[in-house]
Protein backbone atom coordinates (compact mmCIF):
# COMPACT_ATOMS: atom_id res chain seq x y z
CA UNK A 1 0.00 0.00 0.00
CA UNK A 2 2.70 2.61 1.06
CA UNK A 3 4.59 1.65 -2.28
CA UNK A 4 1.61 2.49 -4.28
CA UNK A 5 0.87 5.51 -2.66
CA UNK A 6 4.98 6.24 -3.28
CA UNK A 7 4.25 5.34 -6.53
CA UNK A 8 1.64 7.81 -7.22
CA UNK A 9 3.43 11.13 -5.33
CA UNK A 10 7.00 9.88 -7.49
CA UNK A 11 4.61 9.86 -10.95
CA UNK A 12 2.60 13.33 -9.64
CA UNK A 13 5.98 14.41 -8.83
CA UNK A 14 7.44 13.90 -11.97
CA UNK A 15 4.33 14.86 -14.19
CA UNK A 16 5.05 18.42 -12.79
CA UNK A 17 8.48 18.95 -13.34
CA UNK A 18 7.97 17.84 -17.00
CA UNK A 19 4.95 20.36 -16.97
CA UNK A 20 7.36 22.89 -15.43
CA UNK A 21 10.69 21.84 -18.18
CA UNK A 22 8.08 22.25 -21.05
CA UNK A 23 6.59 25.90 -19.90
CA UNK A 24 10.22 27.12 -19.32
CA UNK A 25 11.16 26.03 -22.84
CA UNK A 26 8.15 27.48 -24.24
CA UNK A 27 8.61 31.19 -21.91
CA UNK A 28 11.96 30.91 -23.07
CA UNK A 29 10.88 30.62 -26.79
CA UNK A 30 8.29 32.77 -27.10
CA UNK A 31 9.90 35.70 -24.24
CA UNK A 32 12.64 36.47 -26.38
CA UNK A 33 13.17 39.11 -28.92
CA UNK A 34 12.76 36.96 -32.45
CA UNK A 35 16.25 37.37 -35.14
CA UNK A 36 13.89 38.62 -37.61
CA UNK A 37 16.63 37.83 -40.16
CA UNK A 38 17.91 34.81 -39.08
CA UNK A 39 13.80 33.80 -37.93
CA UNK A 40 12.06 34.42 -40.67
CA UNK A 41 13.55 32.23 -43.42
CA UNK A 42 13.62 28.78 -41.01
CA UNK A 43 10.16 29.57 -39.54
CA UNK A 44 8.64 29.94 -43.39
CA UNK A 45 10.79 26.55 -43.82
CA UNK A 46 8.96 24.80 -40.68
CA UNK A 47 5.74 26.20 -42.60
CA UNK A 48 6.18 24.04 -45.60
CA UNK A 49 7.52 21.04 -43.45
CA UNK A 50 4.69 21.11 -41.33
CA UNK A 51 1.76 23.37 -42.97
CA UNK A 52 2.06 22.79 -46.52
CA UNK A 53 3.31 19.01 -46.85
CA UNK A 54 0.31 18.45 -44.25
CA UNK A 55 -2.29 19.76 -46.92
CA UNK A 56 -2.88 16.42 -48.77
CA UNK A 57 -4.21 14.44 -45.32
CA UNK A 58 -6.02 17.50 -44.73
CA UNK A 59 -7.95 17.88 -47.73
CA UNK A 60 -8.78 14.48 -48.05
CA UNK A 61 -9.85 14.43 -44.38
CA UNK A 62 -11.83 17.55 -44.81
CA UNK A 63 -13.57 16.12 -48.33
CA UNK A 64 -14.51 13.00 -47.12
CA UNK A 65 -15.69 14.37 -43.87
CA UNK A 66 -17.87 16.72 -45.03
CA UNK A 67 -19.89 14.30 -47.36
CA UNK A 68 -20.40 11.85 -44.73
CA UNK A 69 -21.57 14.46 -42.85
CA UNK A 70 -23.72 15.77 -45.71
CA UNK A 71 -24.89 12.04 -46.21
CA UNK A 72 -26.25 11.13 -42.78
CA UNK A 73 -27.61 14.80 -42.31
CA UNK A 74 -29.76 14.53 -45.43
CA UNK A 75 -31.14 11.22 -44.39
CA UNK A 76 -31.82 12.51 -40.91
CA UNK A 77 -33.27 16.26 -42.41
CA UNK A 78 -35.23 14.34 -44.64
CA UNK A 79 -37.26 12.39 -42.17
CA UNK A 80 -38.70 15.99 -40.52
CA UNK A 81 -39.15 17.59 -44.20
CA UNK A 82 -36.06 20.10 -43.18
CA UNK A 83 -33.27 18.74 -45.99
CA UNK A 84 -33.15 22.33 -46.99
CA UNK A 85 -31.21 22.95 -43.85
CA UNK A 86 -28.38 20.60 -44.70
CA UNK A 87 -26.23 23.91 -45.57
CA UNK A 88 -26.57 25.41 -42.25
CA UNK A 89 -26.18 21.57 -40.28
CA UNK A 90 -22.92 21.29 -42.45
CA UNK A 91 -21.40 24.59 -42.02
CA UNK A 92 -22.14 25.07 -38.57
CA UNK A 93 -20.79 21.54 -37.63
CA UNK A 94 -17.33 21.91 -39.60
CA UNK A 95 -17.11 25.64 -38.80
CA UNK A 96 -17.39 24.74 -34.75
CA UNK A 97 -15.80 21.66 -34.24
CA UNK A 98 -15.58 19.45 -36.91
CA UNK A 99 -12.83 21.70 -38.70
CA UNK A 100 -10.64 23.04 -35.47
CA UNK A 101 -10.72 19.62 -33.96
CA UNK A 102 -10.24 17.20 -36.62
CA UNK A 103 -7.72 19.51 -37.95
CA UNK A 104 -5.54 19.43 -34.89
CA UNK A 105 -5.62 15.87 -34.47
CA UNK A 106 -4.50 15.25 -38.22
CA UNK A 107 -1.92 17.77 -37.38
CA UNK A 108 -0.67 16.13 -33.98
CA UNK A 109 -0.53 12.45 -35.94
CA UNK A 110 1.06 13.76 -39.07
CA UNK A 111 3.55 16.89 -38.21
CA UNK A 112 3.56 16.67 -34.31
CA UNK A 113 4.75 13.20 -34.06
CA UNK A 114 7.47 14.11 -37.03
CA UNK A 115 8.93 17.37 -35.32
CA UNK A 116 9.25 14.90 -31.74
CA UNK A 117 11.24 12.30 -33.79
CA UNK A 118 12.90 15.04 -35.54
CA UNK A 119 13.95 17.14 -32.55
CA UNK A 120 14.89 13.76 -30.38
CA UNK A 121 16.55 11.92 -33.09
CA UNK A 122 18.60 15.28 -33.36
CA UNK A 123 19.45 14.92 -29.61
CA UNK A 124 20.24 11.51 -29.59
CA UNK A 125 22.66 12.02 -32.63
CA UNK A 126 24.49 14.40 -30.68
CA UNK A 127 23.48 17.27 -33.09
CA UNK A 128 21.89 19.54 -30.47
CA UNK A 129 24.74 19.84 -28.37
CA UNK A 130 27.30 19.86 -30.98
CA UNK A 131 24.86 23.17 -31.58
CA UNK A 132 25.04 24.83 -28.40
CA UNK A 133 28.84 23.92 -28.01
CA UNK A 134 29.17 25.91 -31.66
CA UNK A 135 27.48 28.53 -28.83
CA UNK A 136 23.91 28.17 -31.21
CA UNK A 137 21.13 28.14 -28.85
CA UNK A 138 19.17 25.05 -29.92
CA UNK A 139 16.23 26.30 -28.63
CA UNK A 140 16.63 29.33 -31.18
CA UNK A 141 17.43 27.50 -34.12
CA UNK A 142 15.59 24.42 -33.90
CA UNK A 143 12.76 24.53 -31.28
CA UNK A 144 11.71 28.65 -31.68
CA UNK A 145 10.65 28.17 -35.62
CA UNK A 146 9.00 24.71 -34.85
CA UNK A 147 6.76 26.06 -33.05
CA UNK A 148 5.85 29.38 -34.22
CA UNK A 149 5.76 27.48 -37.77
CA UNK A 150 3.19 25.30 -36.20
CA UNK A 151 1.54 28.29 -34.71
CA UNK A 152 1.27 29.82 -37.78
CA UNK A 153 -0.16 26.64 -40.07
CA UNK A 154 -3.10 25.23 -37.98
CA UNK A 155 -5.42 27.86 -38.17
CA UNK A 156 -4.90 28.02 -42.04
CA UNK A 157 -4.99 24.30 -41.92
CA UNK A 158 -8.36 24.86 -40.32
CA UNK A 159 -9.74 27.33 -42.83
CA UNK A 160 -8.66 24.96 -45.59
CA UNK A 161 -10.58 22.18 -43.71
CA UNK A 162 -13.41 23.75 -43.50
CA UNK A 163 -14.00 25.37 -47.10
CA UNK A 164 -13.26 21.37 -48.52
CA UNK A 165 -15.57 20.14 -45.57
CA UNK A 166 -18.13 22.36 -47.05
CA UNK A 167 -17.65 21.69 -50.44
CA UNK A 168 -18.03 18.50 -50.03
CA UNK A 169 -21.37 18.52 -48.56
CA UNK A 170 -22.21 20.58 -51.49
CA UNK A 171 -21.21 17.72 -53.72
CA UNK A 172 -23.06 15.34 -51.80
CA UNK A 173 -26.31 17.51 -51.08
CA UNK A 174 -26.75 19.38 -54.07
CA UNK A 175 -24.78 17.42 -57.29
CA UNK A 176 -25.67 14.14 -55.96
CA UNK A 177 -28.65 14.48 -53.70
CA UNK A 178 -30.12 17.21 -55.70
CA UNK A 179 -31.31 20.04 -53.27
CA UNK A 180 -31.37 23.44 -54.79
CA UNK A 181 -27.57 24.98 -55.04
CA UNK A 182 -29.34 28.18 -54.23
CA UNK A 183 -31.34 27.15 -51.03
CA UNK A 184 -28.21 25.55 -49.56
CA UNK A 185 -26.19 28.59 -49.68
CA UNK A 186 -28.38 30.90 -48.68
CA UNK A 187 -29.85 28.88 -45.49
CA UNK A 188 -26.03 28.48 -44.87
CA UNK A 189 -25.57 32.29 -45.41
CA UNK A 190 -28.34 33.51 -43.20
CA UNK A 191 -27.55 30.71 -40.43
CA UNK A 192 -23.83 31.21 -39.87
CA UNK A 193 -22.74 33.78 -37.56
CA UNK A 194 -19.17 34.97 -38.49
CA UNK A 195 -17.87 36.04 -35.50
CA UNK A 196 -19.92 32.91 -33.05
CA UNK A 197 -19.46 30.69 -35.45
CA UNK A 198 -16.42 30.60 -38.15
CA UNK A 199 -14.12 33.14 -35.50
CA UNK A 200 -14.67 30.76 -32.13
CA UNK A 201 -13.84 28.02 -34.46
CA UNK A 202 -10.54 29.67 -35.71
CA UNK A 203 -9.72 30.78 -31.79
CA UNK A 204 -10.16 27.09 -31.11
CA UNK A 205 -7.38 26.07 -33.53
CA UNK A 206 -5.21 28.69 -32.85
CA UNK A 207 -5.27 27.59 -29.10
CA UNK A 208 -4.77 23.82 -30.31
CA UNK A 209 -2.17 24.30 -32.61
CA UNK A 210 -0.27 26.14 -30.18
CA UNK A 211 -0.96 23.35 -27.41
CA UNK A 212 0.22 20.63 -30.13
CA UNK A 213 3.12 22.58 -31.11
CA UNK A 214 4.59 22.72 -27.47
CA UNK A 215 3.53 19.08 -26.56
CA UNK A 216 5.69 17.80 -29.84
CA UNK A 217 8.61 20.23 -29.27
CA UNK A 218 9.22 19.60 -25.38
CA UNK A 219 8.57 16.08 -25.98
CA UNK A 220 10.95 16.10 -28.42
CA UNK A 221 13.26 18.48 -26.77
CA UNK A 222 12.99 16.36 -23.27
CA UNK A 223 12.96 12.85 -24.89
CA UNK A 224 15.58 10.47 -23.76
CA UNK A 225 18.24 9.93 -26.40
CA UNK A 226 17.82 6.47 -27.38
CA UNK A 227 15.36 4.53 -29.81
CA UNK A 228 12.60 3.80 -27.06
CA UNK A 229 12.98 6.86 -25.55
CA UNK A 230 12.53 8.39 -29.15
CA UNK A 231 9.68 5.99 -29.67
CA UNK A 232 7.68 6.65 -26.35
CA UNK A 233 8.22 10.40 -27.16
CA UNK A 234 6.54 10.07 -30.18
CA UNK A 235 3.66 7.87 -28.93
CA UNK A 236 3.34 10.66 -25.96
CA UNK A 237 3.15 13.82 -28.15
CA UNK A 238 0.23 12.33 -30.48
CA UNK A 239 -1.72 10.83 -26.65
CA UNK A 240 -1.27 13.88 -24.86
CA UNK A 241 -2.09 16.13 -27.90
CA UNK A 242 -5.38 14.26 -28.67
CA UNK A 243 -6.05 14.55 -25.04
CA UNK A 244 -5.49 18.01 -24.58
CA UNK A 245 -6.95 19.09 -27.70
CA UNK A 246 -10.63 17.51 -26.68
CA UNK A 247 -10.43 18.49 -23.43
CA UNK A 248 -9.48 21.43 -24.30
CA UNK A 249 -12.57 21.69 -27.01
CA UNK A 250 -14.79 21.19 -24.01
CA UNK A 251 -14.30 23.76 -21.80
CA UNK A 252 -13.36 26.45 -25.13
CA UNK A 253 -17.21 25.37 -26.01
CA UNK A 254 -17.91 26.08 -22.84
CA UNK A 255 -16.04 29.58 -22.85
CA UNK A 256 -17.86 30.11 -26.04
CA UNK A 257 -21.63 29.07 -25.82
CA UNK A 258 -21.73 30.87 -22.17
CA UNK A 259 -20.23 34.07 -23.79
CA UNK A 260 -16.98 33.71 -22.54
CA UNK B 1 48.56 32.16 -17.16
CA UNK B 2 49.75 29.51 -19.31
CA UNK B 3 46.88 27.46 -18.70
CA UNK B 4 43.92 27.80 -21.06
CA UNK B 5 42.00 25.41 -18.72
CA UNK B 6 42.32 24.68 -15.19
CA UNK B 7 40.18 22.65 -13.23
CA UNK B 8 39.93 22.72 -9.79
CA UNK B 9 39.46 20.15 -7.18
CA UNK B 10 36.00 19.35 -9.20
CA UNK B 11 33.25 17.05 -7.45
CA UNK B 12 30.42 15.83 -10.04
CA UNK B 13 27.76 13.50 -8.95
CA UNK B 14 24.97 11.77 -11.22
CA UNK B 15 21.86 10.03 -10.22
CA UNK B 16 23.44 9.76 -6.69
CA UNK B 17 26.49 8.45 -8.18
CA UNK B 18 29.92 9.87 -7.33
CA UNK B 19 31.58 10.59 -11.26
CA UNK B 20 34.54 13.03 -9.90
CA UNK B 21 35.76 13.34 -6.27
CA UNK B 22 38.34 15.71 -6.03
CA UNK B 23 39.96 16.52 -10.29
CA UNK B 24 42.45 18.59 -10.83
CA UNK B 25 43.81 19.13 -14.06
CA UNK B 26 45.42 21.67 -16.02
CA UNK B 27 45.64 22.46 -19.89
CA UNK B 28 48.12 24.26 -21.01
CA UNK B 29 48.09 26.66 -24.04
CA UNK B 30 49.10 24.79 -27.08
CA UNK B 31 49.45 21.73 -25.98
CA UNK B 32 47.72 17.99 -26.43
CA UNK B 33 46.63 16.92 -23.20
CA UNK B 34 44.98 13.35 -23.17
CA UNK B 35 42.92 12.14 -20.51
CA UNK B 36 42.31 8.72 -20.41
CA UNK B 37 40.41 5.51 -18.54
CA UNK B 38 38.15 3.18 -19.00
CA UNK B 39 34.77 3.27 -20.71
CA UNK B 40 32.07 4.97 -18.14
CA UNK B 41 34.57 6.98 -15.69
CA UNK B 42 33.48 10.20 -17.04
CA UNK B 43 35.58 11.18 -19.67
CA UNK B 44 32.64 12.25 -22.04
CA UNK B 45 31.32 14.33 -18.80
CA UNK B 46 34.29 15.81 -18.15
CA UNK B 47 34.27 17.46 -21.76
CA UNK B 48 30.58 18.48 -20.89
CA UNK B 49 31.53 19.81 -17.66
CA UNK B 50 34.79 21.65 -19.35
CA UNK B 51 31.83 23.68 -22.59
CA UNK B 52 29.73 24.09 -19.14
CA UNK B 53 26.77 22.03 -20.40
CA UNK B 54 26.74 20.45 -17.21
CA UNK B 55 27.42 22.25 -13.37
CA UNK B 56 29.70 20.87 -11.27
CA UNK B 57 28.81 19.83 -7.89
CA UNK B 58 31.60 21.64 -6.32
CA UNK B 59 34.70 22.79 -7.66
CA UNK B 60 35.46 25.16 -10.79
CA UNK B 61 36.71 24.97 -14.08
CA UNK B 62 38.23 27.98 -15.45
CA UNK B 63 38.54 28.58 -19.34
CA UNK B 64 40.79 31.39 -20.39
CA UNK B 65 40.99 32.89 -17.08
CA UNK B 66 36.78 33.04 -16.70
CA UNK B 67 34.98 30.46 -14.56
CA UNK B 68 32.66 29.07 -16.85
CA UNK B 69 30.02 28.20 -14.74
CA UNK B 70 29.60 31.63 -13.04
CA UNK B 71 29.11 33.07 -17.03
CA UNK B 72 26.34 34.80 -17.78
CA UNK B 73 24.34 32.92 -21.15
CA UNK B 74 25.43 35.71 -23.09
CA UNK B 75 28.87 35.17 -21.75
CA UNK B 76 28.91 32.04 -22.25
CA UNK B 77 27.82 31.62 -25.68
CA UNK B 78 30.98 34.17 -26.25
CA UNK B 79 33.11 32.08 -24.74
CA UNK B 80 32.37 29.10 -26.62
CA UNK B 81 33.21 30.86 -29.80
CA UNK B 82 36.47 30.20 -28.96
CA UNK B 83 35.78 26.52 -28.73
CA UNK B 84 35.73 23.54 -30.67
CA UNK B 85 34.03 20.15 -29.95
CA UNK B 86 34.17 16.82 -31.68
CA UNK B 87 31.25 14.56 -30.21
CA UNK B 88 31.53 10.84 -30.35
CA UNK B 89 29.13 10.56 -33.34
CA UNK B 90 30.72 13.61 -35.02
CA UNK B 91 27.42 15.28 -34.41
CA UNK B 92 26.90 16.35 -38.33
CA UNK B 93 23.65 18.09 -39.30
CA UNK B 94 21.61 15.20 -41.61
CA UNK B 95 19.49 17.03 -43.23
CA UNK B 96 21.94 19.56 -44.83
CA UNK B 97 25.32 18.57 -46.70
CA UNK B 98 28.99 18.66 -45.88
CA UNK B 99 29.90 21.91 -47.58
CA UNK B 100 26.85 23.07 -45.55
CA UNK B 101 27.93 21.97 -41.63
CA UNK B 102 31.34 23.66 -42.41
CA UNK B 103 29.87 26.84 -43.13
CA UNK B 104 27.71 26.49 -40.13
CA UNK B 105 29.09 28.72 -37.58
CA UNK B 106 30.57 30.97 -40.00
CA UNK B 107 26.89 31.92 -41.15
CA UNK B 108 25.49 31.65 -37.75
CA UNK B 109 28.30 33.80 -35.84
CA UNK B 110 29.60 35.85 -38.82
CA UNK B 111 28.17 38.39 -41.56
CA UNK B 112 31.24 37.28 -44.40
CA UNK B 113 30.15 37.47 -47.72
CA UNK B 114 29.08 34.21 -49.58
CA UNK B 115 32.35 33.95 -51.63
CA UNK B 116 34.09 34.84 -48.09
CA UNK B 117 32.51 31.59 -46.15
CA UNK B 118 32.76 29.43 -49.41
CA UNK B 119 36.83 29.93 -49.43
CA UNK B 120 36.77 29.95 -45.67
CA UNK B 121 34.81 26.02 -46.03
CA UNK B 122 37.14 24.56 -48.41
CA UNK B 123 40.35 25.65 -46.90
CA UNK B 124 39.21 24.01 -43.99
CA UNK B 125 37.70 21.32 -45.99
CA UNK B 126 41.25 20.67 -47.66
CA UNK B 127 42.93 20.34 -44.74
CA UNK B 128 40.92 17.63 -43.77
CA UNK B 129 41.58 16.48 -47.12
CA UNK B 130 37.88 16.56 -48.06
CA UNK B 131 37.25 19.25 -50.20
CA UNK B 132 35.85 16.71 -52.44
CA UNK B 133 33.51 15.19 -50.44
CA UNK B 134 31.78 18.83 -50.06
CA UNK B 135 28.36 17.82 -51.55
CA UNK B 136 27.66 14.39 -50.41
CA UNK B 137 25.34 14.14 -47.50
CA UNK B 138 25.92 13.02 -44.13
CA UNK B 139 24.57 9.74 -44.57
CA UNK B 140 27.19 8.99 -47.76
CA UNK B 141 30.37 9.24 -45.63
CA UNK B 142 32.19 6.93 -43.67
CA UNK B 143 32.61 6.70 -39.95
CA UNK B 144 36.25 8.49 -40.66
CA UNK B 145 35.14 11.23 -42.97
CA UNK B 146 32.44 12.04 -40.74
CA UNK B 147 34.50 13.09 -37.90
CA UNK B 148 36.77 14.87 -40.55
CA UNK B 149 34.23 17.17 -41.87
CA UNK B 150 32.87 17.67 -37.89
CA UNK B 151 36.66 18.35 -37.29
CA UNK B 152 36.44 20.87 -40.58
CA UNK B 153 33.28 22.24 -38.69
CA UNK B 154 34.64 22.45 -35.13
CA UNK B 155 37.95 24.58 -36.34
CA UNK B 156 35.85 26.77 -38.61
CA UNK B 157 35.53 29.86 -36.58
CA UNK B 158 39.57 29.26 -35.69
CA UNK B 159 38.66 28.41 -31.70
CA UNK B 160 41.45 28.93 -29.39
CA UNK B 161 40.54 25.15 -27.81
CA UNK B 162 39.30 22.23 -29.29
CA UNK B 163 37.80 19.20 -27.33
CA UNK B 164 37.61 15.78 -29.29
CA UNK B 165 35.47 13.19 -27.57
CA UNK B 166 36.68 9.54 -28.20
CA UNK B 167 38.47 10.55 -31.92
CA UNK B 168 39.30 7.25 -32.52
CA UNK B 169 36.44 4.59 -31.38
CA UNK B 170 35.54 2.42 -34.24
CA UNK B 171 37.87 3.66 -36.42
CA UNK B 172 39.78 1.78 -39.08
CA UNK B 173 43.37 1.63 -38.61
CA UNK B 174 43.87 4.07 -42.03
CA UNK B 175 41.23 6.16 -40.57
CA UNK B 176 43.03 6.76 -37.35
CA UNK B 177 46.11 7.38 -38.40
CA UNK B 178 44.67 10.00 -40.34
CA UNK B 179 42.83 11.45 -37.35
CA UNK B 180 45.94 11.19 -35.46
CA UNK B 181 48.20 12.75 -37.87
CA UNK B 182 45.23 15.71 -38.35
CA UNK B 183 45.02 16.59 -34.86
CA UNK B 184 48.44 17.12 -34.10
CA UNK B 185 49.21 18.90 -37.48
CA UNK B 186 45.99 21.05 -36.85
CA UNK B 187 47.18 21.97 -33.04
CA UNK B 188 50.49 22.67 -34.08
CA UNK B 189 49.66 24.68 -37.48
CA UNK B 190 46.28 26.71 -35.98
CA UNK B 191 48.51 26.88 -32.39
CA UNK B 192 45.56 25.49 -30.68
CA UNK B 193 45.20 23.82 -27.45
CA UNK B 194 43.73 20.38 -27.74
CA UNK B 195 42.15 18.22 -25.20
CA UNK B 196 41.72 14.62 -26.01
CA UNK B 197 39.24 12.12 -24.26
CA UNK B 198 39.95 8.78 -25.23
CA UNK B 199 40.93 4.61 -24.03
CA UNK B 200 43.28 4.16 -27.13
CA UNK B 201 46.62 3.91 -25.27
CA UNK B 202 48.53 3.95 -28.43
CA UNK B 203 47.11 6.48 -30.68
CA UNK B 204 47.12 8.97 -27.32
CA UNK B 205 50.32 7.93 -26.35
CA UNK B 206 51.60 8.48 -29.86
CA UNK B 207 50.32 12.34 -30.34
CA UNK B 208 49.39 13.64 -26.75
CA UNK B 209 51.74 16.09 -24.82
CA UNK B 210 50.91 14.90 -21.42
CA UNK B 211 48.55 12.70 -20.25
CA UNK B 212 46.03 12.32 -17.17
CA UNK B 213 44.32 8.71 -16.38
CA UNK B 214 41.55 8.73 -14.75
CA UNK B 215 39.19 6.07 -12.96
CA UNK B 216 37.01 5.63 -10.33
CA UNK B 217 36.39 9.42 -10.05
CA UNK B 218 39.76 10.35 -9.34
CA UNK B 219 43.22 10.82 -11.22
CA UNK B 220 45.24 7.40 -11.02
CA UNK B 221 48.42 8.73 -13.06
CA UNK B 222 49.30 11.68 -15.29
CA UNK B 223 52.72 12.48 -16.66
CA UNK B 224 54.59 12.46 -20.55
CA UNK B 225 53.72 9.62 -22.43
CA UNK B 226 57.26 8.41 -21.52
CA UNK B 227 56.26 8.69 -18.11
CA UNK B 228 52.71 7.18 -18.38
CA UNK B 229 54.04 4.19 -20.36
CA UNK B 230 56.65 3.28 -17.45
CA UNK B 231 53.81 4.08 -14.48
CA UNK B 232 54.36 1.21 -12.14
CA UNK B 233 51.06 1.61 -10.52
CA UNK B 234 49.10 -0.86 -10.78
CA UNK B 235 45.59 0.52 -11.43
CA UNK B 236 46.81 2.58 -14.42
CA UNK B 237 49.18 -1.00 -15.77
CA UNK B 238 46.24 -2.69 -16.13
CA UNK B 239 44.29 0.34 -18.04
CA UNK B 240 47.82 0.74 -20.56
CA UNK B 241 48.11 -3.08 -20.93
CA UNK B 242 44.45 -4.52 -21.44
CA UNK B 243 44.56 -6.79 -18.98
CA UNK B 244 41.07 -8.55 -18.42
CA UNK B 245 41.32 -8.54 -14.49
CA UNK B 246 42.87 -6.10 -12.08
CA UNK B 247 42.09 -2.84 -9.19
CA UNK B 248 39.11 -3.06 -11.84
CA UNK B 249 37.47 -6.05 -11.33
CA UNK B 250 35.91 -8.11 -13.86
CA UNK B 251 32.79 -8.79 -12.20
CA UNK B 252 30.45 -5.75 -11.98
CA UNK B 253 29.47 -6.15 -8.05
CA UNK B 254 27.37 -8.24 -7.07
CA UNK B 255 25.39 -11.03 -4.56
CA UNK B 256 27.96 -13.89 -3.55
CA UNK B 257 27.35 -16.20 -6.68
CA UNK B 258 25.88 -19.16 -4.51
CA UNK B 259 23.39 -17.13 -2.89
CA UNK B 260 22.41 -15.79 -6.48
CA UNK B 261 22.07 -19.56 -7.56
CA UNK B 262 19.91 -20.52 -4.47
CA UNK B 263 17.83 -17.28 -4.62
CA UNK B 264 18.52 -16.86 -1.03
CA UNK B 265 20.81 -14.31 0.68
CA UNK B 266 23.08 -16.38 2.74
CA UNK B 267 23.49 -13.65 5.20
CA UNK B 268 19.60 -13.90 5.91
Amino acid sequence: MLNQVEALGRWGIDSLEQLGRAGVLLGRVVLRVPNLRKGFPLTMQQVYAEGVLSLLIIIVSGLFIGMVVALQGYHTLAKFGAAQQLGPLVALSVTRELGPVVTALLFAGRAGSAITAEIGLMKATEQLSSMEMMAVDPLHRVVSPRLWGGFISMPMLTIVFNVVAIYGAYLIGVKWLGLNSGAFWANMQTSVDFHLDVLNGIIKSIVFGLVVIWISVSQGYEAEPTSAGIAKATTNTVVYSSLAILGLDFVLTAMMIGGW
Amino acid sequence: MNNLVEIKDLYFSRNGRAIFQGVNIHIPRGKVTAIMGPSGTGKTTLLRLIGAQLRPSQGEILVADENIHSLSRKALYRLRKKMGMLCQTGGLFTHINVFENVAFPLREHTQLTEAMIHSLVLLKLEMVGLRGARDLMPSELSGGMSRRVALARAIALDPELIMYDEPFSGQDPISMAVLVKLIRTINDAMGLTSVIVSHDVTETLSIADYIYVIAGGKIIGQGTPNQIDHEKAQQVRQFLDGLPDGPVPFHYPAEPFASDLLGVRLDA
